[in-house]
């Protein structure tokens, strides 16, 4: 891209000597350097030169084709808005199903499952390391009995269901074919998205029960089987959400995501299965954190990366294995415990990131996400901010707004860089799972941790109210989530009920039998259906399957 | 049995050693004091487990653990990491791979941060090995820092040294190459299921052929328990055999109690006026470096050109 | 000679950023940090709190279960006679609990908005007011005042 005669940088720099100079002589900027939150440096003004490396047809090109960077699809918000998807989960299975039919009666267009610790672990409600945390931070479910109740009066063919479940995902998924196939629903026609993403786990967000190569074993085997039998589902739901909000930048959420995806990706097609047979339903998660043009950037950046992925280095054929779809979520680290309502603001430009950067579905904190869990009337206003969005502010009219913007897609080519360095990196040390049994990515986040957190401190970024205009009067009162202490004591009747009208000499033959196929290489899926159907509960399987799997203890890094 | 109480006593005292509050003596005193149990004719197993970092030496420990529990024996744990030069922390996070212990009163686990101290351990390790045996502990384990150089400082402490290392650690035999075939009275090689176990185990065991000693090579992974069993089997026999590390720590003994009794003398020399003299004609440039190390070697009775 | 303090995580959720940062900094203000690791029961805190003979315990919670873990460690460092050992809180912890838990023996929470800096000062003064342990014990014996031992 050139002038005439002199060139956009001879250019700049003449702005620089002749505008810029005298003026900041005059009156300096506030700081030398400004950065991204995610560490990297901002330029002043971008201009064209920025982006002489940037081709439109090569790197931007259309919504709905390769390399996909504008979005996954043509219409994008122009045929139907993003899905709305508050997560929701405390308590029983009762108490949560009447909060999704709450946020349905008020115009939610999806369901998304929050469990309790517990349940995240493997452990049954009884169990003593469950001691205060049933039915707390989301809800308790033992045994399908449960999930039948927490889905009561929900159309399963209609709604999509999302399940934020990770190490034990696969038995919630058996779990939830069994609730279905009870209700008599089509199995072929359900869908909904289970996380699954067990990698990140070791990566971030600490919930395990057995070593990296048993665990990515049960996540194979549940792509497998959802590629035979779902066709609507996502069996998989690859997060860098939790990488984030540990700390990492912005490109160690994208990087460390989509290399997750590859490690998926080969694990599936070493058990022979066509890359196009499975790819198209593999689904993303990220967050949208409070750095406007950075997010925007990442979001463009995370879909071009992953086209090209799929593309040069698996193979793949179909276009729909090459777009990337995501879930969104905006900043749980980002809100403030002190004047929460300001938490309503920055979820609202969090959000409206997520829709600049094409999310498919997005779920708005509510403003009292640093107190407890949400509020009803949290919750409420967290869904309006995003019919805002839809309805009002008018981004939804066109698609991929910032596109084309000198400093979005700098920051865009930027990142997909750091993303393809960290890839060769990765590679160079024998791939992804070797990386994490290294502790690799562990510690290239625990450095981006302590980083952000004494630039923090140093005062480059400002968290108002906290770090700056603080005020020391008492704090805003906000009515929070009640904790319904005898939410637990109720979980511990439905479960002994369960145990006590099921044929006990069934459960046992169908534990043998999951322990019989977990020694083999067979798909654990269909045995895990039966027992869940004999109502075993989660905890009994995950049980049976340490001595064969183990139980995995991180060395942790600083 | 060894109860809660011991724990306390026998954490207090070491670190009343430790900080210097008190010598082992007082330390053992404070013991007593506190209640501790007397010693009786029997003595603790020491176990001394070095060898580079990432190889897995606490998940190792970890298995060693539950293996002499299955036997009865109770274990106490020095673990060591390095202490930061710069600002003297530390954060010690060994016990993490032996948490499944943490409630079981015949284990004993204790982080120690090496202080700046050199060679592996702590300046306290050696107190801390013998308080612990005074509590009455079957077998006490100590496991070194394992930054990579050679820790000999181990030879001082343990009965029975295991020198533990992983296939594709790239300079890894190397290292051990360097010195520790001196020291090791079992290699271990861990992570067996990686690429180039065998290669790892073979080429050390024909450095052992070259070698006087016959050091036994065990492959293991310490992450599932493979191999263990072995190790431990070569461990209660070492145990219950001969104590042939008894002489090697007492040939060690004596050489370290030279070489510190040299450097004395090094740094005596040097404070006399002939030094002092040599030392002024440097700094006038009457004489170079290379002459002015020779002089002063001279003095002291040691070869000139050692350099 | 450096303080001596246990990072510890209890309940079963896995929000280390917090402990760890924690455990960065107080490295790099020179204290000797034993971590816990991930999951811990009240009692494992408790019985390494006594095997490492730490100063302080900092006991981080995100999972809402406050109000039940640390009456139980309080108790436990009672019963073994180490309640000596000073505690402190941080994490998610309610304003209203604060008072409480304060009541119970702990000796400080620090939430989500203290600095780095607040947590050393407020960890160096604690054990300015309080005396290392270890030390107390020391000077029990020197003293000639030997520790009661209801046991034996």
């Amino acid at each position: 891209m050139q002038t005439t005669e002199k060139t956009i940088a001879d250019e700049l720099r003449e702005w620089e000597h002749q505008t810029l100079l005298p003026f900041t002589e005059r009156r300096p900027e506030s700081r030398e350097v400004f950065r991204t939150q995610g560490g990297a440096a901002l330029e002043r003004v971008y201009t064209p030169a920025h982006v002489e490396d940037v081709d439109f047809a090569r790197d931007i090109g259309f919504p709905g084709q390769f390399p996909y960077t504008r979005g996954p699809y043509p219409t994008m918000y122009r045929a139907q808005p993003w899905t709305m998807r508050q997560i929701a989960g405390f308590g029983t299975a009762d108490d949560t199903n009447e909060r999704f039919r709450f946020l349905i009666a008020q115009g939610q267009t999806g369901i998304s499952t929050d469990f309790d610790m517990p349940t995240l672990m493997g452990y049954d409600s009884d169990d003593e390391r469950s001691e205060g945390e049933v039915g707390r931070e989301g809800v308790a479910i033992d045994s399908v009995d449960d999930m039948l109740d927490l889905y009561a009066g929900i159309d399963l063919e209609k709604i999509s269901v999302s399940m934020t479940i990770n190490p034990s995902a696969w038995i919630l998924l058996a779990m939830y074919l069994v609730t279905a196939e009870e209700r008599g629903f089509d199995r072929k026609k359900l869908s909904g998205t289970i996380q699954n993403d067990i990698i990140k786990e070791y990566i971030a967000q600490k919930e395990w029960v057995y070593p990296p190569r048993p665990a990515m074993r049960l996540v194979r085997d549940s792509i497998t089987y959802s590629a035979e039998h779902l066709p609507r589902y996502n069996p998989v739901n690859v997060s860098g959400y939790h990488a984030r909000e540990a700390g990492s930048t912005a490109i160690q959420e994208v990087a460390f995501t989509l290399a997750a995806g590859i490690a998926y990706v080969e694990e599936v097609v070493k058990a022979g299965i066509d890359v196009d047979d499975f790819a198209p339903r593999l689904s993303f998660f990220f967050v949208s954190q409070i750095d406007f043009l950075e997010e925007v950037a990442k979001f463009r950046a995370a879909r071009r990366v992953w086209a090209r992925v799929m593309k040069e280095r698996f193979g793949a054929k179909k276009p729909e294995s090459m777009r990337l779809r995501f879930h969104c979520q905006t900043a749980g680290v980002s809100c403030t415990a002190r004047e929460p309502l300001n938490n309503i603001a920055r979820t609202a430009i969090e959000a409206l990131a997520a829709v600049c950067g094409g999310a498919q579905s997005l779920h708005t904190n509510g403003y009292d996400e640093a107190l407890s869990i949400p509020s009803e009337p949290a919750m409420k206003i967290a869904l309006r901010t995003q019919q805002i969005l839809a309805d009002e502010v008018g981004v939804i009219g066109t698609i991929d707004p910032l596109g084309g913007s000198y400093a979005i897609e700098r920051l865009t080519t930027d990142i997909e860089k750091g993303c393809f360095d960290y890839f060769a990196e990765v590679d160079k040390r024998g791939g992804t799972i070797k990386c994490i049994e290294d502790n690799f990515f562990q510690m290239e986040l625990a450095d981006a941790a302590y980083d952000l957190h004494r630039r923090k401190e140093a005062g480059e970024r400002h968290i108002v109210t906290v770090t700056k205009y603080r005020d020391e009067s008492a704090n805003p009162h906000v009515e929070l989530h009640h904790v319904d202490e005898a939410a637990s004591g109720r979980q511990l009747a439905r479960l002994r009920k369960t145990k006590e009208t099921r044929d006990a000499a069934a459960v046992q033959a169908a534990l043998d039998e999951i322990v019989r196929v977990a020694k083999t290489d067979e798909n654990i899926m269909p045995a895990t259906i039966a027992a869940v159907k004999a109502r075993a509960t989660g905890g009994e399987i995950i049980k049976a399957l340490r001595p064969v799997f183990g139980t995995y203890v991180e060395t942790p890094v600083f | 049995m060894i109860g809660h109480r011991v724990h306390r006593d026998l954490a207090r005292a070491i670190s009343a050693v430790e900080n210097g509050i008190t010598d082992y003596r007082g330390a053992l005193a404070q013991f007593a004091a506190f209640g501790g149990p007397p010693r009786g004719s029997r003595r603790a197993d020491v176990i001394g487990i070095t060898g580079p970092p990432g190889a897995g030496k606490s998940t190792l420990v970890d298995r060693l653990i539950e293996g002499f529990r299955a036997d009865d024996a109770t274990v106490a744990v020095i673990a060591v990491d390095p202490s930061s030069p710069f600002t003297h922390g530390a954060v010690l996070g060994d016990r993490v791979r032996m948490q499944r212990h943490a409630g079981d009163p015949g284990v004993f686990i204790r982080s120690m941060a090496s202080r700046s101290a050199g060679g592996g351990l702590a300046p306290a390790t050696r107190d801390a090995v013998r308080l612990a045996d005074e509590a009455g502990f079957d077998i006490v384990i100590v496991e070194t820092v394992g930054v990579g150089q050679v820790e000999l400082e181990i030879v001082a402490v343990a009965d029975v040294i295991v020198v533990v290392t992983v296939p594709a650690l790239g300079d890894g035999v190397q290292a051990i190459k360097a010195g520790l075939t001196e020291i090791a009275d079992i290699f271990v090689v861990n992570m067996a299921d990686r690429p180039g176990a065998n290669a790892s185990a073979v080429d050390l065991k024909h450095m052992v052929r070259e070698g006087k000693r016959d050091i036994p090579v065990l492959q293991t992974i310490a992450q599932d328990g493979t191999g263990v069993s072995e190790l431990l089997e070569v461990l209660n026999a070492k145990r219950n055999g001969e104590d042939t590390n008894a002489v090697r720590a007492v040939r060690f003994e004596v050489v370290r109690r030279a070489r510190d009794e040299a450097v004395r003398r090094a740094l005596a020399t040097l404070d006399t006026p002939d030094a002092a003299a040599v030392l002024d004609r440097l700094r006038d440039h009457e004489l170079t470096r290379n002459d002015a190390i020779d002089a002063l070697a001279l003095m002291l009775g040691g070869p000139a050109h050692a350099h | 000679m450096p303080i001596k303090v246990l990072v510890a995580k209890p309940g079963l959720d896995g929000h280390d950023r917090g402990a760890k940062i924690v455990a960065r900094a107080l490295r790099d203000a020179g204290m000797e940090v034993v971590y816990t690791g991930l999951h811990q029961t009240p009692e494992m805190i408790v019985n390494a709190a006594i095997q490492e003979d730490v100063d302080v315990v900092g006991v981080s919670i995100l999972s809402g279960a406050h109000m039940t873990i640390f009456p139980k460690i309080m108790t436990m460092l009672s019963d073994r006679e180490v309640d000596d050992i000073a505690v402190v809180g941080g994490g998610v912890i309610q304003e209203d609990d604060i008072p409480k838990l304060k009541a119970i023996g702990v000796r400080e929470i620090f939430n989500a908005e203290a600095s780095t800096q607040d947590l050393i000062d407020g960890i160096e003064r604690i054990v300015a007011e309080t005396g290392r342990a270890s030390t107390r014990s020391a000077q029990a014996l020197a003293d000639g005042t030997r520790v009661p031992d209801p046991a034996r």
